[in-house]
């Protein structure tokens, strides 16, 4: 990727502050007291503050949009205002216990390269992402015939920052094709008071988000 | 036993605001006054980079702030080129008098808060402000030294400021940090003493002077070599090269503003609203501006000094003192917060993610940002920007850190 300055896109992440906060206790469960955790497009620094002061954890993150990296920094965080892809190539294999990849995968670039270079420097991966096939999503395009608009994905088609979308069924099939080992799964919904509540059966129906915990293969 | 002389000791910390703190903002230090330390005798012998010896050296220094009883929240602060050791706070008490040239960093409940952390700011090595320079009384002729001083080098300021540290009884200190030229002073900081630095904040600097840098430098040292009341550097105080040193300070201004904050502030603006006079008298505002600079720059600059520093900061490149950037830093201790302006063109935004770029991969803790910023390089001593909030965030994980 370019070495040019990044300058911010204009995006209004607020937008995604509720979807993005939501997976916050199950990303925090696959964390352990003292980890070395890499949190990539760790926007305002959040979660990664919660981690740090929760976990003890020693926390680094990567953040591209100048304003975000500027927040996250004077909450006291060491983040690095930079390319997710172009960090990863910088890191030595297995030099962290954790990498974060919260909600970023419809955003990034090179997703394969991320994913695959973030089982390469961390021993474990959390990766979080919106549920393309959760009923509602599926039920606005089947009765509107329009881009559903909802608090998973709350942007309009014209003004949005992801440059793909996934589904549960998807991202299990990418990982079997890699032979990615998938430690754990969890899904969740937001309800109405859009207070998240976790999903048991049917998630790729039911999920609006879903968390995976992830190994490079063996 | 090396002596040391302190003149005109004062008590450390705050002063007083006084009867006039009332009409200057309250979250100044106040009125602060200037100290100097003599180092002399054999364990005070610099041995400088260029390969000469220099003896005895006087350092001109200010302090703000308490130095706590475990000596653990020491902060020092690296001036740039023309700068000096009166980093905050105000001489005296007249109301025209400006603070000093970091204030917007450095008071009470500002991001190097006085009220937490002890700052320390000199003036270094080789300058013209109180720290022995090139006009500073030569021992052997009883005259100023001139071009008889010996080439300095950032390697050689950051020596000096470790003799002041240790004057002080400082072992390690919380943060180093500078902008431009006192950017490298932090790097090499970080270098010399990793055991010393526990956070080092390179502000709109590099790790290696580009060619651009060193072009608009050597033009600027040519005003100054070719000025005829230059004398070889032999000129009288009262005459001095001031045509080209004023000629080197609008050359180096320039380089300081951005494209924009010079349209901003001048756009093609006549003086006084007049048109175009078919001379080659100052008809534009930016023109004027740029001779008021100098003018000024004359008033209160060394033009022998002003050839020695930049040549420091034109040596300054840490990728052939170590053979790369990632060994430069491999040794290193502190963790880092690097910190570049969007519309720098002097110390582009790129030099610094390359410096970034080289400590992520030795494995160094490493925090940058580009904060956006029309004013250019000149931005680190300008308020209106992100760069305080970054700088106290910082110090605030460091000193949480250093206390576990």
């Amino acid at each position: 990727m370019s070495d040019s300055a990044p300058a911010d896109s204009g995006v209004n992440w607020g937008l995604t502050r509720i979807r993005d906060r939501a997976l916050d206790p199950f990303i925090l469960a696959s964390v352990r007291d003292g980890d070395r955790v890499l949190d990539l497009g760790c926007g305002g620094g959040d979660l990664l503050l919660r981690i740090k002061e929760k976990k003890n954890a020693i926390e680094r993150g990567v953040e591209i949009e100048g304003s975000l990296a500027a927040e996250a920094i004077s909450k006291g965080l060491s983040v690095i205002q930079g390319d997710i892809q172009e960090n990863l190539l910088d890191l030595g294999d297995d030099s962290f216990d954790v990498v974060i990849l919260n909600q970023v995968i419809p955003i990034v670039r090179e997703l394969v390269g991320v994913l695959l270079e973030s089982l390469r420097v961390g021993r474990k991966v959390v990766v979080t992402f919106p549920n393309f096939a959760y009923w509602r999503t599926r039920s606005h395009l089947y009765w509107h015939g329009c881009l559903p608009v909802t608090p998973s994905l709350p942007y309009q088609w014209y003004d949005t920052p992801n440059i793909r979308l996934v589904t549960i069924k998807d991202f299990r099939a990418l990982c079997s094709d890699r032979d990615i080992v998938v430690l754990k799964e969890g899904y969740i919904t937001l309800a109405g008071d859009r207070s998240a509540r976790p999903v048991r059966g049917w998630p790729n129906f039911r999920a609006s988000s879903a968390m995976f915990l992830l190994a490079a293969p063996s | 036993m090396p002596s040391q002389k302190v003149h005109q000791e004062a008590p450390a910390g705050r002063a007083g605001a006084g009867p006039s703190g009332s009409v200057r903002p309250t979250e100044s230090v106040g009125v602060v006054k200037q100290r100097s330390v003599s180092f002399d005798g054999p364990d005070h012998v610099l041995r400088l980079e260029s390969g000469g010896a220099l003896s005895p050296i006087t350092v001109a220094y200010e302090t703000y702030g308490t130095l706590s009883p475990k000596r653990d929240n020491a902060v020092l602060v690296c001036h740039a080129l023309s700068g000096d050791a009166h980093a905050a706070g105000y001489h005296g008490t007249d109301e025209g008098e400006k603070p000093g040239w970091w204030d917007i960093l450095i008071g009470p409940g500002k991001p190097l808060d006085t009220d937490r952390y002890f700052v320390i700011s000199s003036n270094f090595l080789g300058s013209c402000y109180g720290t022995t320079g090139p006009t500073s009384m030569n021992p052997d002729t009883s005259q100023s030294y001139g071009l008889d001083f010996p080439f300095f080098t950032i390697t050689d300021m950051v020596e000096v400021q470790r003799w002041l540290l240790d004057h002080l009884g400082i072992d390690r200190l919380l943060a180093v940090l500078g902008g431009s030229m006192g950017g490298m002073q932090a790097l090499q900081w970080a270098i010399s003493y990793p055991d010393r630095v526990a956070g080092c904040l390179p502000i709109a600097t590099t790790a290696r002077m580009s060619a651009q840098g060193i072009a608009f430098n050597e033009v600027g040292r040519q005003a100054i070599l070719s000025d005829s009341k230059f004398l070889a550097g032999k000129y009288p105080n009262d005459e001095p090269p001031s045509t080209g040193l004023a000629l080197a300070r609008m050359v180096g201004h320039i380089t300081y503003l951005s494209e924009d904050s010079m349209n901003r502030k001048f756009g093609r603006r006549f003086v006084n609203g007049n048109g175009r006079s078919f001379s080659f008298s100052k008809d534009f505002q930016v023109e004027s501006y740029l001779h008021y600079q100098g003018d000024k720059f004359v008033q209160r600059f060394d033009a022998n000094t002003y050839l020695y520093i930049s040549r420091a900061m034109d040596y300054f490149d840490l990728v052939t003192d170590h053979g790369s950037l990632e060994n430069a830093f491999s040794n290193c201790r502190s963790s880092f917060l690097v910190i570049s302006f969007t519309t720098d063109w002097l110390f582009p935004p790129s030099q610094s993610r390359d410096t970034v770029r080289a400590l992520r991969r030795v494995g160094k803790d490493v925090s940058y940002c580009n904060v956006e910023s029309d004013q250019g390089h000149d931005s680190f001593l300008l308020p209106g920007h992100r760069m305080g909030d970054l700088v106290a965030g910082f110090l605030k994980r460091l000193s949480e850190g250093e206390g576990s």
